[in-house]
């Protein structure tokens, strides 16, 4: 049934193929390896299957979901007893595009099975080819711990039944080629929407206000509809597809956390054409308006050696942080310092930025890792780095930040 | 293979893109004056001149220079009056004691009077935190550079 | 470790013969010192007394080997003007060398003035008196008619001269006085006088050689990974992964498979290597210990048996017929050490010998262990001492020289080890954690009655020197700032209830003993000072009244801080009182709090007796520093465990002050003295916490007890205010 359907994605495919790092041709019986790397990648599979510096696939990454409790990835190199191994294609395939695992097993939504739906049965078994590939690991995540009643699986069948998976849909004629490519990168693999768009009573995502951002595990998953004051609609193209690809945007600042790792393990490994193609989706979606908006820039003088030093947090600032992004902000040693401009300097009352100045974050760009130590449970306490918060949202920008935000960010979920 | 200018000298070196200059000066071209401390620009021991501005050797990787010029303790030119007034300025008050730290801080101070010719302990403190000595040198290195500004002038 | 460091100088100098025989062999050493470095070409004089090296050659080149490592305290200028002073040289005359093992000496303890004030001034007299007889002799007059300045003897009435050079080989035949005449003080020319150090020159140009630049032929360098928990060993490691990463040579597990190495080309290649690994870990008995286990175990030890050593008079009973009693509990965390350079070492292991570079606090322990690990006799080790980027106690354990040599044996290149920041500090060996609970017996003036003092905490010279502790399993490091006191009282008793922490190794710091100590009683006299209403300044006079040295710093810093004028608006002060490393030192402190996390030091007042001034302005430098690296631990370090693993790993989460908190001011005096020198090192670290301790007091109304000042267990009760 599906046939048709997916057939289209991959003909974009070779349309696009011009400038594409892979070789792709027309639909083809024997599953692709490398078209199935591609997906993967598209569809971010190892960041959520991988603990952070762990084996690739191998699963174990935790995911809190508020209020029901932690699920744990599983394991999905191919090994035969821990791993996926002894699944068949189309026991993989039911899975990723379903939720639906051998066993009966359903999934919870941490796997984005809705959005992979619209992924073609053949697609996904191009996945399953490239992942039989990885090197096998014999890890056995941890089990989930749900909270009674989210531990019964068969729940999702009547979660299914009002959130559930999505299919493949037809190309929108009206609609450039860029642009129902875009769609299919953003709404399939690409699972923006399950960070950016809020979710509704029922976990399931919100259609009426598509991504106009929430928050997704303590982090403020930004507005990336084309709202010219709260979301994307200030970027230029070029802005936004130099972000998506490398993670850094002069005047915008660069992907840290959960996206630099969307960033690393995804995006930057897709062709210019499909960054554009998104570009083009992003920019002609349904422009939504939040209150987690970015104040207004303030612009020390570029090149000024001197931060004040009166406060804490400027002092701190000054030791601590002006090492990589100098005192004017703009970077010491890497582009990727340049946070001129970022959204997370003042943006949901500085939530992100405690954050990432808590954890640090790491972005892999395409000559190598680019590192932000986090600065939390060691010797400076929550209040310090609160204070350079505070310093970075008033010295960067016109943001008044208030320390019972910066708490509760800092809290977490 | 990347190309680097190292004090006037072109080094071709063939190293991964993500190595950190700091190892390429140090196990590679055989500068070891600009030392490792940290390996995450935390205490500034690593700095050099990436085209006359200070930075952290340590987290700069070969593939960002480009053809920037980088000058190392080493390479700093003694005929300049800036350079000489702070090297003068650190032994004239015996500003080092276990020394470890203190090309970095040569560096960062050279990079400060470069820019602001006569610093207030404001400006000196804003461009010099970063820079770590645990021996705890911070009054004479504050009080050599306010020395050097007056006789570099 | 002042004890325990004194009784490892034994006499164990020797002297040395270069190749080449143009040597003047000057001064004396025991043979078994000479066969021990495998330089020495023909039998010296018999031994005369503790000393050190000159070396002067016919071509007038001037060395002196010297027996104290330089790790930032000064001591290479300090010892040369020792013996310059008496040898009759110039400072820029002469070239340093660090002493083999054998004739080094352990580096620690602020012990190096100490211990070198009298040997290394009558090596410089002893030479000089043999030069000098050298000379008088070709001339044929007498030798009271010669003068010596910057290495030439003079005949005045002739108009003769010659260099020591020209009479070495003549000078190494004549026997070397017993006890040469020394110089009276006020003819010192170079003691006392403030002298430029001798190494600055070389540092400031990014010339000077550390262990970590150690460049050999052929070296490979590798980084290491050991098991993050203390006791564990090596479950699995991914090999291939390592190996395969461009660069890396060779992955290499010690025999005990308790640590890991990646070789490389270059410490890159080493490091993304030992990241591929993904190394896995029994992490064995350790893995349950916590910071709470420890600072429960150290709380619990506050009750129960204790080692009493020297009570003097009945404390207890005293206590108990006294008007009143106080008692408070302070407790210090594990604190780690973090030099600058981090800890490295390179060695090259070779059938028929081995040599080893590193900086080292402890020579001959480094050499002993190359000498164990390689099962090469030790005159065929030899070990190149280096510039140390940091000491502070560190570099007084030598197990990163062992596990270089675990490493270093398994292969045929020279092999340097440089551990991450990371390494350096989840795997230091930490200062110890210590609870403290004092009492006092008081009378109707709040003045004291007696002193009850238990110590709970590790005997760190049970493993580092055995030998040293008690028959009665006392560590008299301990005894610094609390036994040995400027005070004086009726009655006295402290207790030692031993507790060594799980789960991690303790050591010596920038003054163990004394830095602990003084911040408990310091801290304590201040309480009793508050309780009694008393000004601070003269609570203390009265209880060191018998100690005139002690009265006079006090005295003389209140007079420098302005003590008795009134407080800048929103300021306050808080002053201590030491006796510690044989020196005295009185300090006084001006901070601002503006908020309960944030001190701002203005200004420290310092006044130091240290005996005899070597040299000023270095005694000053290192006051200065030393109270900034104490500050740095008093408000913000603390070494904390989980599972037995640190928590700390790099300079994100182990603060370290910067210059924009540190004191804006420090003025230090020195007072003229001509008693004998005392030590400088770790004077200033140990002020730092109490002095702040006692200000912060003064700025808040109610003391913390607990170190780290800013720690969250201190900040959260202030909340609950």
């Amino acid at each position: 049934m599906m046939r048709h359907g997916l057939s289209r994605p991959s003909f974009l495919l070779a349309l696009l193929a011009g400038t594409s790092l892979m070789s792709v041709g027309p639909a083809q019986a024997a599953p692709s390896v490398e078209r199935g790397e591609y997906l993967a990648r598209a569809a971010d599979c190892e960041a959520c299957h991988t603990v952070p510096g762990g084996v690739p696939f191998a699963g174990g990454r935790a995911f809190p979901v508020p209020g029901m409790g932690v699920i744990y990835a599983p394991n999905i190199t191919p090994d035969p007893d821990h791993g996926i191994g002894k699944w068949t294609d189309d026991e993989f395939v039911r899975s990723v595009r379903e939720g639906v695992s051998p066993g009966w097993k359903h999934l919870y939504p941490a796997m984005p099975y809705p959005a992979y739906a619209r992924m073609s049965v053949d697609e996904v078994k191009d996945i399953r080819a490239w992942l039989a590939t990885v090197p096998p690991s014999a890890n056995t995540p941890s089990p989930n711990h749900l909270k009674f009643p989210f531990s019964i699986r068969a729940m999702m069948v009547g979660w299914n039944l009002l959130n559930g998976p999505a299919s493949s849909y037809p190309d929108d004629p009206q609609k450039s080629a860029e642009w129902n490519r875009g769609r299919y990168l953003v709404e399939g693999p690409g699972h923006c929407a399950d960070c950016h768009s809020p979710r509704t009573l029922t976990y399931g995502l919100s259609a009426d206000r598509a991504f106009a951002g929430t928050v997704v595990n303590g982090l403020r998953a930004y507005n990336i509809s084309p709202d010219k004051s709260s979301g994307i609609g200030g970027w230029s193209d070029e802005a936004l597809a130099q972000y998506l690809s490398t993670g850094h945007a002069d005047g915008h600042g660069t992907a840290s956390a959960d996206m630099a790792e969307v960033i690393s393990f995804s995006l930057h490994y897709l062709t210019p054409a499909d960054i554009h193609a998104m570009v083009v989706y992003l920019h002609d979606l349904k422009p939504q308006s939040s209150d987690d908006a970015a104040s207004p820039p303030r612009k020390p003088a570029a090149g000024d050696d001197t931060l004040p030093q009166a406060t804490k947090g400027a002092r701190l600032f000054a030791s601590t942080c002006a090492g990589c992004h100098l005192p004017d902000g703009s970077g010491r040693q890497s582009p990727f310092a340049n946070i001129i401009g970022s959204r997370t300097l003042s943006a949901d009352g500085g939530r992100n930025l405690v954050r990432i100045i808590m954890n640090g974050s790491t972005l892999t760009t395409a000559s190598g890792n680019q590192i932000m130590p986090g600065f939390a449970g060691g010797n400076l306490s929550q209040r310090d780095l609160n204070d350079i918060a505070a310093f970075v949202m008033t010295h960067f920008t016109e943001a008044t930040p208030s320390e019972d935000k910066l708490n509760a960010a800092a809290k977490g979920p | 293979m990347q190309t680097l200018r190292v004090n006037g000298q072109t080094h071709t070196v063939d190293v991964d893109p993500d190595t950190p200059l700091l190892w390429v000066l140090r196990d590679i071209i055989g500068l070891d004056g600009t030392k490792f401390g940290c390996g995450i620009a935390q205490c500034g021991v690593c700095t050099v001149h990436l085209d006359g501005r200070p930075v952290r050797a340590c987290a700069l990787q070969v593939s960002q220079i480009g053809d920037g010029a980088i000058t190392t303790i080493e390479g700093l030119d003694d005929a300049d009056p800036i350079v000489h007034a702070v090297k003068k300025a650190w032994i004239d008050l015996d500003v080092v004691q276990c020394g470890y730290c203190q090309p970095g801080q040569v560096m960062a101070a050279v990079g400060l009077l470069k820019t602001v010719k006569n610093p207030t302990d404001d400006q000196i403190d804003s461009a010099m935190s970063g820079n770590m000595c645990r021996c705890g040198t911070y009054m004479r290195i504050r009080k050599a550079i306010h020395l050097a500004a007056g006789e570099a002038v | 470790m002042t004890r325990a460091e004194k009784n490892l100088h034994t006499g164990r100098r020797g002297i040395l013969l270069g190749g080449g025989g143009l040597l003047l062999a000057t001064l004396w050493p025991a043979a078994s010192s000479r066969a021990a470095t495998g330089m020495l070409v023909e039998d010296a004089p018999a031994p005369f007394a503790p000393n050190t090296y000159i070396r002067i050659t016919p071509d007038n080149r001037i060395t002196l080997i010297l027996p104290n490592i330089e790790m930032g305290q000064g001591i290479y200028t300090s010892s040369v003007m020792l013996i310059a002073e008496e040898l009759g040289v110039d400072l820029a005359q002469v070239e340093m060398e660090a002493a083999p093992p054998g004739s080094a000496e352990i580096t620690g303890g602020s012990m190096s003035i100490m211990t070198e004030w009298m040997p290394l001034r009558q090596a410089g007299a002893a030479a000089r008196t043999v030069l000098v007889q050298a000379a008088a002799t070709r001339w044929g007059v007498g030798p009271e008619s010669c003068a010596v300045g910057s290495g030439i003897i003079t005949h005045a009435p002739s108009g003769r001269t010659l260099t020591f050079g020209d009479v070495a080989v003549d000078a190494s035949k004549l026997p070397l006085p017993k006890e040469p005449p020394l110089k009276a003080a006020t003819d010192y020319r170079l003691i006392g006088k403030p002298q430029h150090r001798l190494d600055s020159a070389v540092k400031v140009e990014g010339a000077a050689v550390f262990g970590i630049d150690v460049r050999v032929p052929g070296q490979k360098i590798g980084t290491v990974a050991a098991c993050p928990v203390v006791g564990g060993t090596l479950r699995g490691l991914n090999r291939d992964a390592a190996m395969a990463v461009r660069g890396v040579v060779a992955v290499l597990v010690t025999d005990a498979k308790d640590a890991v190495c990646v070789v490389g080309e270059h410490y890159w290649a080493a490091r993304k290597g030992l990241q591929a690994l993904r190394v896995e870990w029994n992490v064995g008995p350790n893995g349950d210990v916590n910071t709470r286990t420890i600072y429960d175990q150290l709380h619990e030890g506050l009750k129960g048996p204790a080692i009493v050593p020297s009570p003097k008079g009945d404390a207890e009973s005293a206590i108990a017929k006294s008007h009143a009693s106080y008692s408070a509990i302070y407790q210090q965390p594990l604190l780690a050490h973090a030099p600058m350079e981090p800890i490295n070492c390179t060695a090259h292991v070779r059938p028929d010998g081995c040599d080893v570079w590193t900086g080292t606090q402890v020579a001959d322990r480094a050499r002993d262990t190359a000498s164990e690990i390689t099962g090469l006799p030790k005159e065929k080790i030899t070990l190149h001492s280096q510039y140390i980027g940091g000491g502070f106690g560190r570099r007084l354990e030598h197990e990163y020289v062992t596990q270089c040599l675990h490493f270093a044996k398994q292969v045929n290149y020279p092999l340097k080890i440089v551990w991450s920041r990371e390494e350096d500090i989840t795997r230091d060996r930490y200062r110890p954690a210590y609870v403290d609970e004092v009492t006092a017996g008081l009378n109707e003036k709040g003045r004291v009655t007696a002193i009850k003092h238990r110590v709970v905490g590790p005997a760190v010279v049970a493993r580092w020197d055995p030998p040293e502790l008690t028959k009665e399993g006392y560590d008299e490091d301990l005894s610094v700032a609390t036994l040995v006191t400027p005070y004086s009282y009726d009655a006295y008793r402290l207790e030692f209830a031993r507790r060594e922490a799980p789960g991690v190794i303790t050591a010596w710091w920038r003054g163990v003993g004394g830095t602990r100590g003084l911040f408990v009683v310091e801290g304590f006299i201040d309480e009793l000072a508050e309780r009694a209403g008393v000004d601070k300044v003269a609570y203390r006079r009265e209880l060191a009244k018998a100690n005139p040295r002690a009265v006079a710093v006090l005295d003389q810093v209140a007079k420098d801080a302005g003590w008795d004028t009134p407080v800048p608006n929103g300021r306050a002060r808080g002053v201590a009182l030491q006796f510690a490393f044989g020196s005295y030192m009185a300090s006084i402190a001006e901070i601002e709090m503006p908020a309960p996390d944030t001190v701002l030091i203005h200004r420290v007042t310092a006044v130091v007796d240290c005996g005899q001034v070597v040299n000023p302005d270095q005694v000053i430098s290192q006051i200065e520093g030393g109270l900034i690296f104490g500050f740095s631990a008093a408000l913000y370090n603390e070494i904390t465990l989980e599972n037995g693993r640190v928590q700390e790993s790099n300079f994100n989460t182990w603060r370290v002050m910067r210059m924009n908190e540190a004191p804006r001011r420090i003025d230090v005096r020195l007072m003229d003295s001509r008693e004998d020198p005392g030590g400088i090192g770790e004077v200033g670290t140990a002020a730092a916490a109490p002095v702040l301790a006692n200000a912060m007091a003064a700025a808040q109304g109610h003391r913390y007890r607990t170190l780290p000042l800013l720690s969250p267990r201190n900040l959260e009760k202030e909340a609950v205010r």
